[in-house]
């Protein structure tokens, strides 16, 4: 008897709830709804992660589902046209943008953010006053004979150099060689250095080895600043340390990237994608300094809403 | 010169049980030492994050706001449908094996194929779930392509764990059936099963434990690291728990990693719950059987 009253109560409980739901559901009838998917570099991730984040506060029937298969993966599904979005943390490359081409996929890129890359030594490293970009190729080019750091100037000390970078599957892998080595992915053998796809991974390693010189994200020296000594590099016009004022100025050079996002312009007839980027433009300028990026001119943010 | 002999054996004797003994103690104690250095480290790290909020909210770029919700009903999900589809097809075939299969170089064959699958390593299975229920079967990247391809993982696992249960049920029970006229499918059903149940289940159990933890398969399969909703059908999209507490590992901001700490605290008490329900089964199950 008891049960069976436990029970009744439950299933009335259930319609009341279902019935409340659907009123209110009917009611809203102008809300946005729909799925956005977007995948990756994950780099790019923290700021399209926000900016979701606030969408769905306002928007939250629409679901916005973010993965993080890397720059290169990302553009693999979206140019099969399986994605709306694509987060990029360099532009698209000829051959990508070829098979988008065959697959019929037409889209718009949009520059959303900088992204410094810090080259960091040990806090123990008392001979690194800052580097220049010949010194940084000298070490990390093809056949480099940098094994001491007294190969890079005679004055450092007859010690080992240890050497920390991105796994070679990352935007910023492709990003450093690009801007230092002069060639797209080319590197010093991969057994003469230590990678990883977690740049956790690569602060924990210079923080614990005196002897390292290590580059990543600015993000991350950001967090860790108390375990890392980051390294000013000269680009011929006197050493310069990265910060929001050197990145965004465009001293900090060549080290400082642009990050991206791609949007299927087929996608972007649907009014959730359409109001998704629109939010994005809207709001970078506040989201991206907040997740720990540096923002663009509030004049490109403008730019890119005309685009839309 | 003999009680010599016999007192330098029983001191050689009590030396070689001295260093064994010495030997299995340190053996166990690395291994516990090491678990509780885990859990002390991850507690310690995880559990001023643990809160109701924890358990009930989305993830946020507040470390303070985010919670696990999403990734913890898509893990519940998947270890439903895994169960559902593996645990009938498991038993199933181990039945097959056993109980009807004549005993030829084929048969022979397929238990060597299994016994093999049982140890192939598990993003083969991811790219395998990749190509065959997401794009050829078009399940896209939903639950029901993930649970497809755990079920696929675990399956070796469930088949050899219970062949092995029914092996050991006494050949003169199921004699004394067929004696008493009974056919093949009523000796199965009640006969062998009865007395293989516990077995068959603590099998299911290790090898849904395992489809729970596991991380790389699920990485080909959905990708995904942030969703808002909790999935409600079989072809909703969805991440779980491994991937989320992967991807907080890899931010730069420390707090994520107290999260993924808490993370874990979590899907250890789930593992945990599912074992210690499965133990009170196959307890209740085994007073019966007798």
């Amino acid at each position: 008897m008891k049960r069976r009253t436990t029970i009744l109560t439950i299933v009335i409980i259930a319609i009341i709830a279902v019935s409340l739901a659907y009123w209110y559901n009917t009611t809203a009838t102008q809300k946005l709804s729909g799925t956005i998917e977007i995948d990756g570099s994950s780099t790019v991730f923290p700021i399209t992660q926000a900016v979701a984040e606030e969408f769905q506060k306002t928007d939250p029937d629409v679901r916005v589902n973010i993965g993080v298969s890397g720059t290169g993966g990302g553009f693999k599904r979206f140019t099969a046209g399986d994605t709306d979005i694509s987060d990029a943390s360099r532009p698209i490359k000829a051959s990508e943008a070829q098979i988008a081409e065959q697959n019929g996929i037409e889209y718009i890129e949009f520059e959303i953010a900088l992204d410094g890359l810090a080259v960091v030594v040990n806090k123990g490293n008392t001979w690194v006053d800052y580097m220049t970009v010949q010194e940084l190729n000298m070490t990390w080019k093809p056949n480099s004979t940098v094994y001491k750091w007294s190969d890079i100037r005679p004055e450092w000390p007859d010690q080992p150099i240890i050497l920390y970078g991105p796994g070679m599957d990352s935007g910023t892998f492709d990003y450093f060689t690009e801007v230092i080595v002069g060639t797209v992915d080319s590197i010093r053998s991969t057994d003469e250095w230590t990678s990883s796809e977690d740049d956790n991974v690569l602060v924990q390693g210079v923080a614990g080895d005196s002897q390292a010189l290590g580059y990543f994200g600015y993000a991350y020296y950001k967090e860790n600043t108390d375990k890392l000594k980051i390294v000013p590099i000269d680009s011929g016009s006197g050493p310069v340390t990265p910060s929001d004022e050197t990145v965004n100025s465009g001293q900090y050079t060549p080290l400082s990237r642009p990050l991206f996002i791609y949007v299927n312009k087929e996608s972007l007839a649907r009014d959730e994608v359409k109001a998704f980027v629109r939010f994005y433009m809207e709001n970078a300028l506040q989201l991206v300094a907040e997740v720990g990026y540096t923002p663009l001119p509030s004049s490109v943010y403008v730019e890119n809403l005309s685009k839309l | 010169m003999a009680v010599k002999n016999v007192r330098r054996s029983n001191l050689t004797r009590s030396i070689k049980r001295v260093v064994v003994y010495a030997f299995c103690v340190t053996s166990i104690l690395i291994g516990l030492i090491s678990l509780v250095a885990l859990l002390f480290d991850t507690f310690q790290d995880g559990l001023p994050w643990l809160s109701p909020r924890f358990l009930t909210s989305f993830w946020s770029r507040h470390p303070e706001e985010a919670g696990i919700v999403a990734a913890l009903a898509g893990s519940i999900w998947i270890v439903g449908l895994t169960a559902a589809f593996s645990f009938p097809l498991g038993v199933s075939a181990a039945l097959y094996l056993e109980e009807y299969a004549s005993k030829n170089w084929f048969t022979s064959f397929i238990r060597l194929n299994i016994v093999n699958l049982a140890g192939v390593p598990s993003i083969v299975y991811g790219i395998l779930g990749l190509g065959l229920f997401v794009e050829a079967l078009a399940l896209g990247r939903s639950l029901m392509a993930g649970a497809l391809t755990m079920t696929l993982l675990i399956l070796p696992t469930i088949i050899i764990a219970s062949q092995e249960a029914i092996r050991s049920v006494p050949r003169a029970y199921r004699e004394g059936a067929y004696a008493l006229g009974a056919t093949p499918w009523q000796v199965t059903r009640g006969v062998v099963l009865p007395q293989a149940f516990p077995g068959i289940l603590t099998g299911t159990i290790l090898a849904l434990s395992r489809a729970i933890g596991e991380a790389a398969p699920l990485i080909v399969i959905s990708g995904l690291v942030y969703v808002r909703f909790v999935p409600t059908g079989p072809l909703d999209s969805f991440t779980v728990m491994p991937l989320q507490i992967f991807n907080w590992v890899t931010l730069p901001q420390p707090e994520f990693r107290g999260l993924a700490a808490a993370g874990i605290i979590v899907l250890l008490t789930v593992l945990l719950s599912m074992n210690s329900i499965a133990i009170y089964i196959r307890n209740r199950y085994q007073k019966r059987a007798r």
